[in-house]
């Protein structure tokens, strides 16, 4: 009885010290990736290779969702407002919520699910077949070689993603709002331009999304990276950065959020 | 894939998410009313300002001149300063113009609109506006209303 208990308390430490020793490594390894960013300035097709892979595929997925979040935004807010005649504001309704907080997360979202689990497929596999300490013994570093590029590939691609989504989103919203349901055009723009605010709305949602293109693509290349190299392993891993990296985004965006727009 | 086709494809993209931002910050976003030029500030003193909230448009015949750029409480006057960016193409207001707090609509935001006077001086930046009207404050309305009925009703 008295070992069993033990034995459950052992096991408590060890996940623990497990878990603190693997965000140990993630941190050594972004400060590694990080000081590996800078040998590519001397090799900058190593990234636009990557920015092709990483953002320019993932754009449609992104064109395609923010087209119909800002139609169907426009839709039920139509709805909602139309009962105290206050339909005029569905322009502002669909421009702040995409550019604050669906812009930013929806995309993060769909990015660790299309790239980043790509990009641990990626990373990962080539660790299983040991084409990463091939590389070791060629005296070429994996880390600039290979994680550098799709990190920052990542970390540029996300604030641009998000700003496509948004703007998309809210093309889609007029289309909803103006030739749909015969609102008035020049209200939707104006009370949106009377709204949002430049640096308020539209750069701190650049910021968002900035700091989960960080993170959605850290969790993604160290997952690839430290992943145990077996098919089992590789599968773990792969769903493993999809669910860590949407929790992450997910909880980073109520902090941001409390940030940002609380007063 | 050829490395220059990428090269185009990630350009196009670059190009696309750029486009997006001059989108959003130009025809969604105040910017166009930040740009046209420079501003000269003017504050008023209220007795009460109800709803008005730093950036909250300015107006004089329904057309927005500038913004609240701050609001601060003075305890030595128990009053409400005001202070707004106009801007300076809109710099002939004569020194008796009234500013009041208005809604736009039943339920709308607060502004402060501009009613000018007929006063030969004109007001320069940093002047301070005494004429003013404090804002309408439905409850109390409703309240002044009550209580009128109330009387009524007893005599």
């Amino acid at each position: 009885m008295f070992n069993a208990v033990l034995d459950k308390i052992q096991h408590l430490g060890a996940a623990t010290l497990h878990s603190f020793a693997r965000l140990g490594r993630a941190s050594r390894f972004l400060l590694d990736v990080i000081s590996g960013c800078a040998s590519l300035f001397v090799r900058p097709g190593l990234l636009i290779k990557q920015l092709y892979s990483v953002g320019v595929q993932t754009l449609i997925i992104v064109v395609v969702a923010g087209l119909f979040v800002g139609m169907v935004m426009s839709l039920q807010s139509y709805y909602a407002l139309v009962d105290f005649g206050a339909e005029d504001s569905v322009g502002v309704m669909v421009a702040l919520s995409l550019l604050r907080e669906l812009g930013p997360v929806v995309t993060a979202l769909l990015f660790a699910g299309r790239a980043g689990s790509a990009l641990t497929a990626e990373i990962g596999l080539m660790k299983a077949t040991e084409q990463l300490s091939g590389m070791e013994m060629m005296a070429v570093n994996p880390m600039q070689r290979v994680v550098a590029p799709r990190f920052l590939a990542g970390v540029i691609s996300m604030p641009l993603l998000a700003t496509i989504f948004s703007a998309v989103g809210i093309l889609g919203g007029y289309i909803v709002a103006v030739e749909m349901l015969g609102l008035d055009s020049g209200a939707y723009w104006s009370q949106a331009q009377n709204k949002v605010d430049l640096h308020m709305d539209i750069y701190n949602g650049m910021i968002k999304s900035l700091v989960f293109g960080v993170v959605a693509t850290w969790i993604a290349v160290f997952e690839g990276y430290d992943c145990i190299p077996t098919s089992e392993g590789l599968g773990q891993a792969t769903t493993r950065t999809v669910v860590l990296s949407s929790l992450a985004i997910l909880f980073l965006d109520f902090v941001l959020t409390a940030l940002m727009f609380s007063k | 894939m050829t490395s220059r086709k990428i090269e185009i494809l990630v350009g196009l993209f670059v190009a696309a998410a750029i486009a997006a931002f001059f989108m959003l910050a130009m025809s969604v976003s105040n910017l166009s009313s930040y740009g046209a030029g420079e501003n000269y500030e003017l504050k008023a003193r209220f007795d009460n300002i109800g709803g008005l909230k730093v950036r909250s448009p300015v107006s004089a015949g329904g057309v927005r001149i500038g913004r609240v750029t701050d609001i601060q409480y003075n305890s030595d006057t128990y009053e409400a300063i005001v202070s707004m960016a106009i801007e300076e193409q809109y710099d002939k207001f004569p020194v008796d113009t009234a500013a009041s707090i208005l809604t736009s609509g039943l339920l709308g935001e607060q502004f402060v609109g501009f009613e000018p006077g007929a006063e030969e001086e004109y007001l320069k930046a940093g002047d301070v506006i005494d004429l003013t009207q404090s804002a309408l404050v439905l409850e109390q309305i409703i309240g002044q209303f009550l209580y009128s009925q109330a009387d009524d009703e007893e005599e």
